[in-house]
């Protein structure tokens, strides 16, 4: 009775391409706006073609000044368009952070009510690929401060695929944050793509010793954890946060509940990091629950180095997940 | 280096609050010295050290239970001061329904070194949110919990193996545990006069020191005492067994010199009967040694010294045998000293520890209740109990002379496994005899 399922097998950036092209075919104010993002085809590839198939209008490149085009695609969103805006990398984006703190997240406060701002701007973020200090560090904890926004991290293929369409259907700005080890990354999706929601975290792995809560690339690298771990017997969940902001507290709070423990890991840096946020609600919501202190494990506080093995040694890995871990089970 | 542990006070004793310490870290101590006082189901003890040298670290703080056996404090010499070093934790071994031998401590695997500082047991009690939380429901008391985790943490996981073995613990048997000489049995005030001040000595046993712990799973004072009493007696009249003698002994040349002396000195220094039948039990038992001991491991070990542990009921219910020790060695004054020093602390509840087990003999009286004669139990380990009744006006025959005197009836419970009742005869004999001559004890 059931047809079976199509599927096709595609990588994060044609899935980020195809919820592009998705947004692009469904409603005609929307529009992808960004430096190279044209005649280059973005500098992770991920719009390589879309040009030749939209045309300029709504294929938009533009001079390299992020606060000009991130602004442009603001205004966009006041006026009743649903822009895309694509930064290279979130380090970049510090220079349209006037526009988007001081704006997108301000105006529909400032403005009584009046003006939403339905921007979705995306931008890679982290590192691994050896592209030095100015190109790799994780920023999505620090906008996850700020309220009037919202801070997606998608972690898998899926998510890819999914987050955008929803994102751009919420009336006030979204950002999502594609980890750039992650693009070559490859999965198996439905036809049609599984529609998702950017509001839970999603249980990637069930475990009962330890729950791991993290998103973006270390959500691959917690769950190799979590396979080393249960050869030795620890069975960890797998929490893959997917939005920073809001943060699913229930989830979190439901899987520390039920196994008395919780890691965060996290790409950023540990002070003042979104891993001290989560872990003061563990201590907030759950604490008569833990059964031992919550643990974080998160980059070295450096800039993010250049050389491999350095580079390598900053981040999380999945023999520190496992060690940590071991350490909290006893 | 020594290591202080928590004393065992008794037969049923398997874990003591802290409820004073009287040094710290750095002070000098000697053999001897009380050193802390720990509260137990027979009221606050004042605990001795046996070594002389200097604190250096302490590792339980006051309010805390602890197992006998538990590393208290360190105690060390001079040139060895002070190396932090986490405690050793020591378990009391899972109790055997019957254990002899009075070592029942072993060692315990040590918590998993880690590179903390070192945590002293001073310290509060690592115990995580969620393990608190069990072990609140569980009526676990935390202090007696060892932690696996870092530092001793205590997880959800020590919570429940905690309440586990207590609740094997519980089915496994009557508690009769680890020998070491503390209770007795019935007896009440000391003999002879009625209305002597050791009445009074008898008197309320403080309530338990105020002591910081929670007393939900704790059982109350009495409750914990007559269980004390229960678990002794019990075992004594299982394993040993008894026989009893008696002999009446005319008590009209002891009193009679009592009369003299007390007449030569002041009020407050005035001797009571009942340290002539100290006196006379002492020196009766330098003349057979045999009832003065303790059977171990089968064995008869006879004592040396001579502790005579003495029955004070408390006007609350239950009782205490604290010993007067080295009773053959000390003079009236000495023993009239010692005597009113332990009525007074009985009675403050502030005995100490060596007092509460040291005692290598049970002497019980009910005389003043008009009891005439008392067969008692043997306090084990101990082989022999001496019982006194009341003196009693009695028709007596002398030289074949009818005539009425104070006539007492003392007996003897002594352990047929140590001696025969021919030694306890001879006993008594002797006793006798030192009471028909007390000028000359």
């Amino acid at each position: 009775m059931n047809a079976t399922l199509e599927m096709v097998h595609l990588n994060y950036r044609e899935a980020v391409r195809d919820a592009i092209r998705e947004a692009l075919n469904r409603d005609e104010r929307c529009f992808l706006i960004g430096a190279d993002v044209g005649h280059y085809g973005g500098c992770f590839a991920v719009s390589k073609g879309l040009l030749k198939e939209y045309g300029p209008e709504r294929i938009l490149d533009v001079p390299l000044s992020e606060s000009t085009y991130t602004g442009i695609g603001l205004a966009a969103a006041m006026a009743g368009m649903r822009p895309i805006v694509e930064v290279m990398t979130c380090n970049f984006s510090l220079l349209a952070l006037d526009q988007i703190m001081n704006n997108a997240a301000t105006i529909l406060h400032m403005s009584g009510g009046l003006f939403n701002t339905p921007v979705v701007i995306r931008m890679a973020t982290g590192a691994g690929r050896q592209l030095g200090a100015q190109h790799a560090h994780s920023l999505e904890g620090w906008y996850a401060h700020i309220p009037g926004i919202k801070v997606l991290a998608p972690g898998t293929v899926e998510d890819a695929r999914g987050m955008l369409w929803p994102a751009l259907e919420d009336p006030d700005p979204v950002l999502i944050f594609e980890h750039q080890i992650l693009y070559n990354l490859e999965g198996d999706l439905s036809v049609p793509p599984p529609v998702v929601d950017i509001e839970h975290a999603r249980i990637d792995r069930e475990g009962s010793d330890v729950t791991i809560l993290t998103y973006g690339a270390c959500l691959h690298k917690s769950l190799d954890a979590a396979r080393i771990l249960a050869e030795k017997g620890i069975q960890a969940e797998v929490i893959d946060l997917r939005s920073l902001r809001p943060l699913d507290n229930e989830t979190i709070m439901r899987s520390v509940a039920k196994t008395h423990r919780a890691l965060i890991v996290d790409e950023g840096w540990r002070t003042g990091g979104i891993s001290a946020e989560i872990s003061a609600r563990i201590m907030e919501n759950v604490f008569y629950e833990l059964d031992a202190p919550v643990e974080r494990l998160c980059s070295a506080e450096v800039p993010m180095p250049y050389s491999r093995h350095m580079e390598q040694a900053a981040l999380p890995q999945p023999e520190g997940i496992v060690a940590l871990v071991e350490r909290m089970v006893f | 280096m020594a290591e202080f542990r928590m004393p065992s006070l008794g037969a049923d004793m398997d874990a003591g609050i802290l409820a004073l310490w009287k040094v710290k870290p750095g002070d000098q101590v000697k053999r001897g010295d009380v050193i802390a006082e720990v509260e137990t189901a027979k009221g606050v003890i004042e605990i001795e050290i046996f070594e002389d040298g200097i604190v250096d670290q302490i590792f339980v703080e006051v309010g805390k239970k602890v197992p006998v056996g538990e590393v208290l404090a360190r105690i060390c010499s001079e040139g060895e001061l002070t190396m932090p070093v986490t405690p050793k934790r020591v378990e009391v071994e899972s109790k055997p329904a019957e254990a002899p031998p009075p070592t029942a401590v072993t060692a315990a695997s040590s918590p998993q070194p880690v590179a903390t500082a070192p945590v002293s047991a001073a310290e509060r009690t690592r115990i995580s949110p969620l393990a608190a939380k069990v072990a609140l429901e569980l009526g676990v008391d935390i202090h007696t919990i060892h932690g696996s985790g870092p530092g001793g943490a205590i997880s959800r996981a020590d919570v429940e193996r905690a309440a586990q073995a207590r609740k094997a613990e519980v089915q496994a048997a009557p508690p009769v545990a680890v020998p070491a000489p503390v209770l007795e049995k019935p007896a009440a005030p000391l003999p002879i006069q009625p209305a002597a001040p050791l009445e009074e000595a008898v008197k309320p046993a403080m309530p338990p020191a105020p002591v910081v712990e929670e007393k939900k799973p704790a059982m109350d004072f009495q409750t914990a005492m007559r269980q004390a009493i229960a678990a002794a007696m019990a075992r004594s009249n299982r394993e040993i067994p008894h026989y009893y003698l008696e002999t009446r002994v005319d008590m009209s040349r002891a009193l009679r010199w009592l009369e003299e002396e007390n007449q030569k000195r002041s009020i407050k220094d005035r001797l009571l009967p009942v340290l002539l039948l100290l006196k006379a039990a002492a020196r009766a038992l330098t003349d057979v040694p045999e009832l003065n001991g303790f059977w171990v491991d089968d064995h008869h070990q006879v004592s040396e010294s001579i502790h005579i542990a003495f029955a004070i009921a408390l006007r609350q219910g239950g009782l205490v045998t604290p010993a007067i020790h080295d009773v053959d060695t000390k003079n009236w004054d000495e023993l009239r000293e010692a005597m009113s020093d332990l009525i007074m602390r009985t009675r403050a509840n502030r005995l100490r520890s060596s007092e509460l087990t040291d005692g290598t003999i049970t002497l019980t009286s009910l005389g003043d209740r008009g009891v005439e004669k008392v067969f008692g139990v043997i306090y084990p380990p101990q082989v022999a109990l001496v019982g006194f009744g009341k003196i009693i006006d009695q028709p007596w025959v002398e030289n074949g002379l009818l005539g009425v005197r104070p006539v007492m009836v003392a007996t003897l419970a002594g352990d047929h496994r140590a001696t025969d009742g021919h030694k306890g005869a001879l006993f008594l004999e002797a006793l006798n005899k030192y009471l028909q001559e007390v000028e000359k004890l």
